[in-house]
């Protein structure tokens, strides 16, 4: 911890960054994002377990991107979405700062994407076991058991969009969602309206979603939308060979072409 | 006992289209329901919320004058989904209107004035309300000036009305079109709106000066019109802003406390100074 | 009218849900889903949620759905053909169960529904719900309530207010009229009161963190300070948690839906912090960027409301924070606005 507070001191003081995102005590026992802008603000920065919350989505925030040069603390999630941003020719290498938080709580200083790359070939980058083990209950399913399972689930839904917003993917400037020429998604929240646009989201996010979980964890509903993203990992994975975020120069598998492309699903 | 759909708009014909410029029509319509027409009144200023169903509403001043009676005009141009389906649409075929909404010019309170009406591109409709419910009591008032400039000269709406203003002896009008925009007989002047304002000279003394325009327009022109003397509250203009109910519930349009829906969208310059900067 | 109050048996709330429901009343209530509460219709006392502090969402829907219905209507040749829509086509419902700040918050949506034309979708089915609410035994640090006019026992805007006031009894408020007349329904299970028994021994103690008075002056002086709305909303990713599971907040959108033949006009719920909320065809949007939304958010409520409507657009329940993915807590903002704006 001291090491954060030193480093980031040291990165405003010499004004390598503007901003040092990271994270802060929040309400009760919650962590929230803190946007660190002063040597004064530096004692505001905690790094707990409870400290998984993956902040790359910030690094597209407008209003953040506006203070100047930004620093993160990314864990392993804000790495592959870094890399997965890279590839959409989001963000640049050298225009952040990154420092890594490890999970046994060590900081390491990511000089360039190169170096991220190489630190996540050694990672696990798969969901947990609960994770699969949801999964592999919902494919267990007949299609109108899942069928159900999921209108119930989308039935909860009131469509404030937070999935959207939390997910660092979904950066679209207009998303299907919001476009009305046509109206490809039905904007009430309405039994069609809600699967519309939760399967759109999954499609989209097919060969991109990091499995971060910030999209469950941002619902209010309790909807598990992750198990949606999570779901369409390994199809990409065994018929592509491609996993998201991995590469800053990777190019994204369902929208490119190989001779050797699998052909298995087209009927 | 059934109570009143506050939603529900009336059921309107086309009666006529009117193409007005590129991608800008004008509709004629008329209440289906005779009866409805006949309650039906406004006054100029006020707005309406039309609906293409199935596509949703769009919200446009009503530009005919209120002194003519048993139909509204509307005129647009095409833009979004709304537009674009209105745009699609014949003579004859049905669209909805829920109005007349907000506020009005109070020309009762400009008798015995001049009047200049100084407005820019697509913002003449608006306007062209004003001038023809004022132009319909022409004694009630004295000198009336109209300054009106588009992009280019095929930009320019209402080319018949600005044709027959021209001839008018009771109408003093100026048309402008920016530089680069004038075909070789154009006869109009050449160059921005304030930048001719300014070549007009106006009178401020006993004149009211309604200014309708894109924002870079109105922010030119207010300097223009301070500096002939006119005075905050000789000056009007009205406002717009996305809306969907039209009746300051749906809580989109305001700008700081200030529902453009219900307390606009007429506002003198005196008001719109005390609006924060947020439209 | 004046207050009664009575007693009434824990264990005669079965028979009371089975009354309304052997009446034709529909009964809504908070219902556990899984990690989250929800309001809904329930067939018995079962199924209904009342350990918890506060349902996941605010009971506004009740009178304000999330999608509605405002127009039908068919298209032939000829043209079309509207199908009024009765805005007063429901059933005479009961509210059970929810909270003091959700049957006070119904006060800021009767004034914009209210207010000019008057929208009967809403205040029609507002009119037809009788509102049971429960005083609060506990309360977390979200919850704001005392300092926006409200409390854990506030009767305002409840028809009949239950409170714990033993294992085994509720105290009964029969508040209004429409109290009366539902009260009337299980009449033969109530008993009568002690006129002296202090609810307020029951009721959970939440302190007062802020002024009000100070807190509504200082937000409507604060339009211009853009480093605070930004400093306030830096971390906000623009989702509209907030205002969907907000009992006064009521922006709505109109969507049309229709097929080859007939068609809906629907009236959904809407929020400021969209950045498509104010967007203009031309592409020009009066609130650009997020701070702008939140300003929004939060003047509507401590300062428009207040001036045009005579009513503080919050109750405290902190529902907004609770549900909020990145933990703004509107408590704080508003603390944070009384500390550091000076008028």
């Amino acid at each position: 911890m001291n090491d954060l507070i030193k480093k980031v001191t040291q990165l405003l003081d010499d004004k390598t960054i503007n901003v040092f995102i990271g994270y802060g005590q929040g309400t009760a026992s919650r962590i929230r994002t803190i946007f660190v802008k002063n040597s004064s603000q530096v004692e505001n920065l905690v790094y707990t377990s409870d400290c998984t919350a993956n902040l790359a989505g910030y690094l597209l925030k407008h209003e953040v991107k506006k203070i100047g040069k930004l620093g993160i603390l990314a864990n392993d999630s804000a790495l592959r979405s870094m890399m997965q941003l890279a590839s959409e020719f989001q963000i640049k290498d050298g225009e952040v700062y990154v420092l890594h938080a490890a999970k046994d709580g060590s900081f390491t200083e990511f000089a360039d994407f190169q170096s991220i790359e190489a630190y996540l070939v050694t990672i696990d980058t798969g969901i947990t076991s609960d994770e699969q083990e949801r999964i592999a209950k919902l494919e267990a399913m007949t299609v109108k058991e899942r069928w159900i399972f999921w209108n119930k689930e989308f039935e909860k839904c009131i469509k404030c969009y937070a999935c959207r917003a939390a997910c660092p993917m979904c950066y679209c400037h207009r998303c299907t969602t919001d476009v009305n020429q046509p109206q490809w998604i039905p904007v009430a929240s309405h039994e069609q309206g809600n699967l519309d646009y939760h399967l759109m989201r999954a499609m989209h996010l097919a060969g991109r979603c990091v499995n971060c979980g910030e999209c469950a964890n941002a619902c209010p509903m309790d909807i598990p939308l992750n198990l949606l993203t999570y779901q369409l990992i390994a199809p990409i994975r065994t018929t592509f060979d491609a996993t998201a975020g991995m590469k800053a120069d990777a190019v994204y598998a369902l929208s490119t072409f190989k001779p050797d492309d699998k052909e298995n699903f087209i009927i | 006992m059934e109570q009143q759909n506050i939603y529900q708009p009336y059921l309107m014909e086309i009666e006529k289209i009117t193409e007005e410029a590129p991608m800008v029509k004008t509709f004629r319509l008329k209440f289906t329901n005779e009866e409805e027409g006949n309650k039906f009144s406004f006054r100029t200023g006020q707005f309406g919320e039309y609906s293409v169903f199935g596509e949703g509403e769009v919200t446009f001043c009503v530009a005919s004058p209120h002194t003519r009676k048993g139909y509204i005009e509307c005129t647009f141009r095409q833009a979004g989904r709304v537009t674009a389906e209105l745009a699609s649409l014949s003579e004859g075929d049905t669209i909805g209107f829920r109005g007349p909404y907000g506020n009005i010019f109070p020309i009762d309170d400009w008798k015995g004035k001049n009047l200049l009406f100084i407005a820019g591109g697509i913002a003449l409709p608006p306007m062209r309300s004003v001038i023809w419910s004022c132009l319909d009591l022409r004694d009630q008032f004295k000198d009336i000036s109209i300054l009106y400039g588009a992009r280019t000269v095929e930009d320019l709406v209402y080319k018949n009305e600005l044709a027959e203003w021209k001839e008018r002896p009771d109408v003093h009008l100026v048309t402008t079109v920016d530089p680069g925009g004038e075909t070789p007989d154009w006869s109009g002047e050449v160059g921005f709106v304030p930048t001719i304002l300014d070549k007009m000279i106006p009178v401020s003394e006993n004149t009211i000066a309604i200014v309708c325009g894109p924002p870079v327009m109105i922010k030119f022109t207010f300097p223009v019109l301070e500096k002939y003397g006119f005075k905050d509250e000789q000056v009007y203009t009205t406002l717009e802003n996305r809306m969907k109910c039209g009746l300051g519930k749906c809580g989109r349009c305001n700008v700081g406390k200030v529902f453009v829906c219900k307390d606009g969208p007429v506002f003198t310059r005196t008001q719109l100074k005390e609006l924060p900067d947020e439209y | 009218m004046e207050k009664e109050l009575k007693i009434l048996k824990y264990s005669d709330l079965p028979k009371m849900i089975e009354k309304f429901i052997s009446q034709g009343y529909p009964v809504l209530a908070p219902v556990h889903k899984g990690k989250i509460v929800e309001i809904e219709y329930v067939q018995s006392l079962d199924s209904i949620a009342l350990d918890v502090l506060l349902s996941t969402q605010s009971a506004k829907k009740a009178a304000f759905p999330k999608v509605e219905k405002v127009l039908e209507y068919t298209m032939n040749k000829a043209g079309v053909v509207q199908h009024p829509v009765d805005p007063a086509d429901s059933k005479e419902t009961i509210l059970f169960g929810v909270r003091p700040c959700d049957a006070s918050g119904f006060k800021s949506l009767d004034a914009i529904f209210g207010e000019g034309p008057s929208d009967q979708f809403y205040l029609s089915k507002k009119e037809k719900t009788t509102i049971i609410s429960f005083s609060c035994p506990v309360a977390d640090e979200y919850c704001f309530c005392t300092s926006v006019g409200g409390g854990p026992g506030n009767t305002a805007g409840s028809d009949l207010q239950f409170t714990s006031v033993s294992k085994d009894e509720l105290l009964v408020e029969i508040l209004t009229e429409k109290g009366k007349k539902a009260s009337r329904i299980f009449a033969d299970l109530l008993t009568e009161a002690n006129s002296a028994i202090d609810k307020t021994k029951f009721i959970a103690d939440v302190k007062v963190v802020f002024d009000l008075d100070s807190v509504v002056a200082k937000t409507t002086a604060s339009f211009g300070n853009a480093e605070l709305w930004l400093e306030q909303s830096l971390r906000c990713i623009g989702c509209g948690a907030c205002a969907f599971v907000c009992p006064t907040c009521a922006c709505f959108d109109f969507q049309d839906e229709q097929d080859t033949k007939k068609g809906v006009r629907l009236r959904l719920w809407d929020s400021c912090g969209f950045s498509l909320f104010t967007l203009h065809t031309s592409g020009h949007n009066p609130r650009e960027v997020q701070s702008q939304r939140w300003r929004q958010r939060i003047m509507h409520k401590f300062a428009y409301m207040p001036e045009q409507l005579k009513v503080v657009g919050c109750e405290g329940c902190g529902r907004c924070s609770r549900a909020c993915p990145v933990d703004m807590n509107i408590k704080e903002h508003l603390t944070a606005i009384r500390e550091q704006v000076t008028v």
